[in-house]
């Protein structure tokens, strides 16, 4: 009798379970396919009404949204070669410092770790005015350099790998290589590096994606508009120009996001652990 | 003789041994060295700069400057633009953050119970991450077109469904907006609460959980009495990222409605960048401000550190 019903209790609060989890699942569906589907449609049909099935118009949205002007493979490739720039530096550096961090018992080593610990609390974009007003007067305002190089010192996937070299890297193998007569950096290449491929890649996805998605550091340097990235030229379908576009609003929005959502449907499995992790989250 | 000779090998190999490890040990400064540079160059320095900047009177595109003293500090705390655009700040992160925590926390307590298994937890973590992976400024002209007035999918929707009997404009009303950028950051952030959230309940001894069964508890009282309190320093670290991240909220509000209507969405990040580089460049102002934002977040950071700490040693006296 009393299992029953713990029985059919179980049931219901299974079924509101399932109902919660199934309104949430389309609250985070629900706007990207809106945004896709009327991306397929003319602005006519989108002012008309809503639909949640494709239309036939995307090749003619195309064509409105490029004839204005909207640049997208080249917003697309610049925001590439920064994003993979940036990637590449973050990813050599951090590992080189967080080796050094464990494997080398030098003076000032615990100063360096706890100065690396304190500046993940320290909220980035307060340094931005000092930040600026320094690339001024070097003359680098409109250019690459200072979106990228700033990439060596990344703090936090530098704390992230010294955890996992911490907590995998067996230290013998240092002195083993040394005894095989390896040069220091040469162990670090052919031995560290490996042992350290699943946080780099874990990383390395976390970086680029940031990188890609950053829009505030390029919004305040870059001035021409050949040069924008991917996040700043979204930014110009706000403009005037597009106010009577709905259907090319919607296309150029789409595109920006596609690349992403492919990448992430694929790799989705390692970054949800990359996320469990923890550490990665700004 | 022979024995002497042994003892004399030994003695050499250690101190070989030693020297040796301090010869490699100066390695350490040629791996670290491209982060020190880079960190002093493009973090440190810039950081020291805003600091000296705030003590300045620069402004425009010029480059002279002279030091007027702790003015521009006693000038921003009267500023009623600052304080609005902290209030904003707050007040949109509050009304993003508690949902989201209370949400995660459900969500993540009905997916690690194992009493009842829901199945699924894949697909619902890879979903309600999502969002998160999307370019802010993307998800912001996203959300901009989907509130639109008045032909906008969701006045469209809402007109449909009879809750509305004719479109209303969102970013017209103040609470309407604030309540749009805080759903668009609960929107953005909770699946992420919720994946860190569930990997610390994962973590937590399963034994503990089995003895609490066994002894007769129920779901929700072992929910409250051993998962929260030992997820505590979990929940503390998603709670000071959450308000580091969302004291420098910008993309969003910017590029939604650049801070209309009447400033109601204007945050501390867009009141410094706007300072800085739009009107008359009052790169003076924009330094004062960011330098209260950072004593701001150092100030609440080590409040919710000193509280974590005594909660962790009264829960080690009980």
């Amino acid at each position: 009798m009393k299992s029953t019903r713990l029985g059919k209790y179980h049931h219901l609060t299974i079924v509101i379970k399932y109902g919660v989890c199934a309104l949430l699942l389309i609250l985070s569906i629900l706007p990207f396919w809106i945004l896709i589907v009327n991306a397929t449609r003319s602005t006519e049909q989108i002012q008309q009404g809503f639909s949640m099935v494709p239309s036939i118009y995307m090749g003619y949205n195309y064509d409105i949204l490029t004839s204005k002007g909207f640049n997208i493979i080249r917003g697309f490739s610049n925001s590439l070669s920064i994003s993979v720039s940036v990637t590449f530096l973050c990813l050599y550096f951090s590992a080189l410092t967080a080796y050094g961090l464990v494997i080398y018992d030098f003076k000032g080593r615990k100063f360096i770790f706890a100065l690396i610990a304190f500046i993940l609390m320290v909220p980035a974009q307060i340094s931005f005015i000092g930040f600026y007003q320094m690339v001024l007067r070097v003359g680098l305002t409109d250019n690459y350099i200072p979106l990228i190089f700033p990439a060596i010192a990344s703090p936090a996937t530098v704390f992230f790998l010294r955890q996992y070299l911490l907590a995998t890297f067996p230290k013998d193998l240092v002195a083993a290589a040394r005894i095989d007569g390896a040069n220091e950096m040469k162990t670090f290449h052919r031995i560290a590096m490996p042992i350290l491929k699943p946080a780099l890649a874990t990383m390395g996805i976390f970086t680029f994606v940031g990188s890609w998605n950053n829009f505030l550091t390029p919004l305040m340097l870059i001035s021409t508009q050949e040069k924008y990235t991917l996040p700043m030229l979204v930014q110009l379908l706000k403009a005037d120009i597009y106010r009577t576009e709905l259907g090319g609003i919607y296309l150029g929005v789409t595109m920006t996001i596609i690349p992403l959502l492919i990448i992430y449907l694929i790799l989705s499995k390692y970054i949800i652990a990359g996320v469990a992790l923890g550490g990665v989250k700004e | 003789m022979n024995q002497e000779n042994n003892v004399g090998v030994l003695r050499i190999k250690k101190t070989s041994k030693r020297m040796g490890k301090a010869k490699y040990s100066k390695y350490g400064y040629f791996f670290v060295a491209p982060f020190i540079i880079a960190f002093i160059l493009f973090q440190l320095y810039p950081i020291i700069y805003t600091f000296v900047l705030s003590f300045t009177d620069l402004a425009g595109w010029e480059t002279k400057l002279d030091f007027v003293g702790v003015k521009n500090y006693v000038a921003i705390v009267k500023n009623s633009h600052f304080i609005r655009a902290l209030q904003n700040t707050w007040i949109i992160w509050v009304i993003n953050f508690v949902p989201q925590i209370a949400i995660a926390l459900m969500l993540a307590k009905w997916f690690t119970d194992t009493r009842i298994k829901l199945k699924g937890a894949g697909l619902f973590k890879t979903t309600f991450y999502m969002p998160n992976i999307i370019t802010a400024a993307s998800v912001a002209i996203l959300f901009y077109t989907l509130f639109s007035y008045p032909v906008g999918p969701v006045n469209q929707i809402l007109m449909k469904l009879n809750v509305l009997a004719e479109p209303f404009d969102f970013f017209r009303s103040k609470t309407g907006t604030r309540l749009i950028v805080a759903f668009i950051q609960f929107w953005m952030w909770y699946g992420s609460t919720f994946i860190v959230i569930s990997a610390g309940i994962l973590g937590i001894n399963p034994s503990l959980f089995e003895a609490a069964r066994i002894d007769g508890a129920s779901s929700w009282q072992i929910f409250k009495k051993i998962t929260l309190p030992l997820l505590r320093p979990i929940t503390l670290y998603v709670l000071i990222t959450s308000l580091v991240g969302g004291m420098q909220m910008f993309d969003i509000p910017f590029l939604l409605t650049n801070g209309a209507p009447d400033f109601a969405v204007e945050t501390l990040t867009m009141y410094i960048y706007k300072q800085a580089f739009t009107g008359n460049r009052n790169f003076y102002v924009a330094a004062t401000a960011s330098i209260v934002l950072l004593v701001i977040v150092l100030l609440i950071s080590l409040v919710i550190f000193k509280f974590m700490n005594r909660h962790n040693k009264e829960g080690v006296n009980k």
